[in-house]
C-alpha cells in the first residue's frame, strides 16, 4: 500500500518498512469473508451433480475459498440453492434459511431456482426461490456449467466486497427479521398472505353461489 | 409372436372364462380383470401362469368418458414380454382391490396411484398420500383437474405459436404466483395435518413380539429431507430401540416436478427433454425408454447407425452411472470423498463425449423417434475408441484394485440388508439390486430390445443379496458395458441416422404402449397411451429408484441406524426419478 502520497502523509520506520499495509475496514472484513464462503451442502436436483462436479477435481471452486461444505445451516454462510423448488420443500427451505446465522448470502443456481425453470407450470413448483428467500446471485442455465456456476461465485465474491461494514443488515439496530415459514394447505400459504387468501377464496365463493343460483333462477 | 401370445390368451380366458376378457379396442392389447375378482386373477396369474413380478402398476383417466383404467404389467422373472392387466372402475367412486396380499411390491405404486389419481385401493395397510402432502386439494393428474398456471388444454399454447402474443401466466393469478385454493377456504382455521399419520404408521407402540427382557424406550428419528446421506432430498422416517431400526418409513415428493401432469399437455417430442431431468445421472437411457415407447406407438424403427449409437450412449451412461453410485456409496460408508474423486474423473471424460455429441454435458435430448438428433462430430470416433479399448478398461481395475478388498467397505457391507431372491421379485425390486440377490434378470436378456441381441455380453449376477454384492456388482455391470462398447465401436457402420425427416410434431396413432429398458438403476418404462392428438392421453413414468424403495424397509428394520446410510446408498436413488 506504500504509494507516493504515503510516505509523505504517514511516517513508517525503516524497521518496518514493507511489512506494513495500510487499508480500510471494510476492505479486510470483506476480504476475510469473501475467500471463506462456506456453501451448505445441500443439494435439490439435477443442479446439484453439478455442483458436485464444480467441488470435485477438474473445476474445484475451492480455489475460490469455498471448499467447506457445511451439511449443518448453523455453520453455512451461503445457500446454493441448486433446483427445484417444490411446494413441499420450500418449507424446509425456509427453515434452513432461517437458522442460517448472518452472514448469509442466497445464490438461486440454474433455471428453476431461479424462476421455475422448465417446470413452472407444474402444480407442486415455486416459481423461483426469490418468491420466499433474498436473492443474491442468480445463475441462468439448465442446469448451469460448473464454469457458470464459479462465475456465479465469483460475482457473489464482488458483491461482498462492495458491501461495508457501516449498512450492512446484520449490524442494524432492528437486527434481520425472520422469514415466516409456510404451512401446508390445499396449496402452499405463506403466512404473510394470509388476508389476500381471505379475499380471495371468499371471492370465489360468492361468484360459485350465484354462478349455482343464476341457472335455477331461469329454471324457474 | 403372434400365436404365442394367441395361445397365451386363450389360456388365461379359458382359466378365467367369466372374470376374465381380452381388451380388444385399436392399439391396445392385454386383458380387462373385473374389480371383485382382481386378487384371485393375480393369485392364477402369479402361481399358475409364472407372472411373478409386478413391475408397473398406474391408472389411466379416460375422462369425459366415466371410467377409470388402473393398468397392470406383469411379467415372468424368468423372462418374456408383458402381461398387460386392466381394471375398470368409475372416477367418482375409483376403488380397486388392493394387490398387496399378492405383489407386496405394489405398496408404493399404489400409494402413488392413490395419490395423484384418486384411485382408492381397499384393503391397503397404509393408503397416505406419498408424493403430495395430506391435505392436498384434489388428485391432480385426474383429466379434470386444473393446475394454477393452467393456460390451456396442450401444447402449443396458442399465445406462443401461431400468435406469438406472449405474456406470463403470472399476471393472470391474483397472487401473482403458483397458488389457488378452494373456494371459502379460511387460512386463518386451517389446522396443517403434520406428519400425524406418518407417525402412527411408523408406529410408537411395540408390536407383540418385540418385547425383549430389557425395558427400554422407543424414540423417532427423522432422517432428511435435509441430509448428506440422503443423495438429495429424501426422508426416513425411523423408529429406535436404542440403535436398533425397529420400523422404518420412506417419506418422499420433496422434489416432485409434476412431469406426468406436464407431460400430458406437452406434444410428444417435447417429453424429449423432460425425461433428461428424471434421472439426472442418466439422461441418455431415460431417452432411450421414452424413444422406444413412442416408436412402439407410431410402428417406425431407426437405422443401423442411430441402434448402434443409442446402444453405444446408453452404456456410457451406465458406466457414467456407477462410476458415480460406487464413489457415492463409498462416501456414505466413510471414505470421504477421495474414491468419489477418482470415479467423478472418468465421468467427466464420459460427459465431453456426451456433450460433443448432444451439445450439454448432463442433459442430452439426443434421442429423436426413429433415430438420434446428431451424428458423431469429427475426431470423437477416436476419442470413444481410446476412451473404450484403453482407459476405462484400465480404471475399472484401478477402482476394484483399491476399493474391493478395503476393510471399511467390507466390514461394512457384508451380510448387511440382505434381501431374498424371493423377497426381491416380490417385492418388485428391479436393476442391480435384484441381480445381486442372485435373480439374473437384465431386460437387455430377457425382453431384448434395440439391438442388444447382437451383442455378446454376461448378465452379471451376485448371490449374497447384501450391501457389499451391491456394490461389486456395479463393478461387473461398467466391465460388461465396457465389453459392449467395445463391439458396438468397431462395428458401427456408416448411414443415415434419422428414418425419414426429422419432425417436430410427430403423428402417433391412437394406442398403449409400454416401453421398458435396462438402465443403469433397473427398469425404466416409460407406459404412453396416445389417442391420435398431438400431445399423450397419458404418459407414466415406471423409475427404478422410486420402486426400489419398496425393499428399503425389508432391508433395514433390524440393523443400526448407520446401516440405514449404506442400504440406502446401495440401493443408488436419485430423487429426481423418485419423486419425479
Amino acid at each position: 500500500m506504500k504509494g507516493q502520497d504515503d510516505t509523505t502523509r504517514y511516517d513508517i520506520p525503516p524497521e518496518i518498512e514493507g511489512q506494513v499495509a495500510i487499508t480500510t475496514l471494510d476492505k479486510i472484513y470483506n476480504w476475510g469473508r469473501r475467500s471463506s464462503v462456506w456453501p451448505m451442502m445441500f443439494g435439490l436436483a439435477c443442479c446439484a451433480i453439478e455442483m458436485i462436479c464444480t467441488a470435485a477435481s477438474r473445476y474445484d471452486f475451492s480455489r475460490f475459498g469455498m471448499e467447506v461444505m457445511r451439511p449443518s445451516p448453523r455453520q453455512a454462510d451461503l445457500m446454493l440453492v441448486s433446483g427445484t423448488v417444490t411446494k413441499k420443500m420450500v418449507v424446509q427451505i425456509v427453515r434452513l434459511y432461517n437458522q442460517m446465522p448472518e452472514p448469509k448470502y442466497v445464490v438461486a443456481m440454474g433455471a428453476c431456482a431461479s424462476g421455475g425453470g422448465p417446470f413452472k407450470e407444474g402444480y407442486n413448483v415455486v416459481p423461483g426461490v426469490d418468491r420466499y428467500l433474498p436473492v443474491d446471485v442468480y445463475i441462468p442455465g439448465c442446469p448451469p456449467t460448473p464454469q457458470a456456476l464459479i462465475h456465479g461465485l465469483i460475482t457473489l465474491q464482488k458483491k461482498i466486497d462492495t458491501q461495508s461494514i457501516k449498512n450492512v443488515r446484520w449490524y442494524q439496530k432492528t437486527g434481520t427479521e425472520t422469514i415466516p415459514v409456510p404451512i401446508l394447505g390445499p396449496d402452499i400459504i405463506d403466512p404473510r398472505q394470509m388476508e389476500l387468501i381471505k379475499e380471495y377464496t371468499q371471492n370465489k365463493a360468492a361468484q360459485e353461489s350465484t354462478e349455482s343460483e343464476t341457472p335455477a333462477v331461469e329454471k324457474a | 409372436m403372434t400365436e404365442q401370445t394367441l395361445v397365451r390368451e386363450d389360456a388365461l380366458i379359458s382359466r378365467f372364462p367369466e372374470w376374465v376378457s381380452a381388451d380388444d379396442r385399436k392399439g391396445y392389447e392385454g386383458y380387462i380383470v373385473q374389480s371383485e375378482h382382481l386378487i384371485e386373477v393375480a393369485t392364477g396369474l402369479r402361481d399358475e401362469f409364472g407372472y411373478d413380478y409386478l413391475t408397473n402398476l398406474t391408472a389411466t383417466d379416460y375422462y369425459p368418458d366415466d371410467f377409470m383404467e388402473t393398468v397392470y404389467h406383469l411379467f415372468r422373472s424368468t423372462g418374456g414380454p408383458a402381461l398387460v392387466m386392466k381394471v375398470r372402475t368409475s372416477r367418482e367412486d375409483a376403488s380397486v382391490p388392493s394387490l398387496m396380499p399378492v405383489y407386496p411390491g405394489a405398496d408404493l405404486q399404489e400409494r402413488e396411484t392413490w395419490d395423484l389419481l384418486g384411485v382408492r385401493f381397499e384393503g391397503h395397510p397404509d393408503l397416505r398420500r406419498i408424493l403430495l402432502w395430506e391435505g392436498f386439494n384434489g388428485h391432480p393428474l385426474r383429466k379434470d383437474w386444473r393446475e394454477p398456471f393452467y393456460e390451456e388444454e396442450g401444447k402449443p399454447f396458442k399465445n406462443r405459436w401461431p400468435d406469438g402474443k406472449v405474456y406470463r401466466i403470472e399476471d393472470k393469478n391474483p397472487f401473482n404466483n403458483n397458488l389457488d385454493y378452494p373456494a371459502g377456504f379460511n387460512p386463518e382455521t386451517w389446522v396443517p395435518e403434520k406428519d400425524a399419520a406418518l407417525y402412527a404408521g411408523v408406529g410408537l407402540i411395540e408390536k407383540p413380539g418385540e418385547t425383549t427382557d430389557m425395558k427400554t424406550d422407543q424414540v423417532v428419528v427423522n432422517l432428511g429431507p435435509q441430509h448428506t446421506s440422503t443423495h438429495g432430498v429424501f426422508r426416513m422416517v425411523v423408529r429406535l430401540d436404542g440403535e436398533t431400526i425397529k420400523a422404518l418409513k420412506p417419506v418422499m415428493g420433496y422434489l416432485h416436478r409434476n412431469h406426468e401432469k406436464i407431460g400430458e399437455r406437452n406434444t410428444f417430442l417435447q417429453n424429449m427433454p423432460f425425461t433428461d431431468r428424471l434421472d439426472y445421472f442418466s439422461s441418455m437411457s431415460n431417452n432411450f425408454g421414452y424413444a422406444l415407447a413412442v416408436e412402439k406407438l407410431m410402428g417406425i424403427k431407426p437405422p443401423e447407425r442411430a441402434e448402434y449409437l443409442r446402444v453405444m450412449m446408453a452404456e456410457f451412461t451406465r458406466i457414467c452411472n456407477h462410476m458415480a453410485a460406487v464413489g457415492f456409496f463409498l462416501n456414505d460408508i466413510g471414505a470421504y470423498f477421495t474414491p468419489l474423486l477418482y470415479a467423478l474423473e472418468e465421468r467427466e471424460l464420459i460427459l465431453d463425449i456426451f456433450e460433443a455429441v448432444s451439445g450439454s454435458r448432463m442433459m442430452c435430448n439426443y434421442f429423436r423417434f426413429g433415430g438420434v438428433a446428431r451424428d458423431l462430430p469429427d475426431g470423437i470416433y477416436e476419442k470413444i475408441r481410446k476412451l473404450v479399448f484403453d482407459r476405462l478398461p484400465r480404471k475399472i481395475d484401478e477402482l476394484d484394485l483399491y476399493l474391493t478388498q478395503n476393510e471399511i467397505i467390507r466390514s461394512r457391507g457384508e451380510g448387511l440388508g440382505v434381501l431374498t431372491p424371493q423377497q426381491a421379485i416380490s417385492l418388485s425390486v428391479v436393476g442391480p439390486l435384484l441381480r445381486a440377490s442372485g435373480v439374473p434378470y437384465d431386460i437387455r436378456r430377457a425382453d431384448p430390445y434395440s439391438i442388444y441381441d447382437r451383442f455378446d455380453f454376461d448378465v452379471a449376477v451376485r448371490y449374497h443379496g447384501d450391501v457389499y454384492d451391491r456394490f461389486l456388482i456395479r463393478i461387473d455391470e461398467m466391465r460388461q458395458s465396457v465389453r459392449i462398447l467395445q463391439q458396438a465401436v468397431r462395428d458401427l457402420p456408416e448411414g443415415p441416422i434419422q428414418e425419414g425427416k426429422p419432425q417436430y410434431q410427430v403423428r402417433v396413432p391412437a394406442g398403449e404402449a409400454y416401453g421398458r429398458v435396462e438402465g443403469p438403476k433397473g427398469e425404466l418404462g416409460f407406459y404412453v397411451v396416445s389417442n391420435g392428438k398431438p400431445n399423450p392421453w397419458r404418459y407414466h413414468v415406471r423409475a427404478p429408484s422410486f420402486i426400489n424403495l419398496t425393499a428399503l424397509e425389508t432391508m433395514a428394520v433390524g440393523n443400526k441406524v448407520a446401516d440405514t446410510v449404506a442400504i440406502l446408498g446401495s440401493i443408488d436413488i436419485v430423487l429426481g426419478e423418485t419423486d419425479r
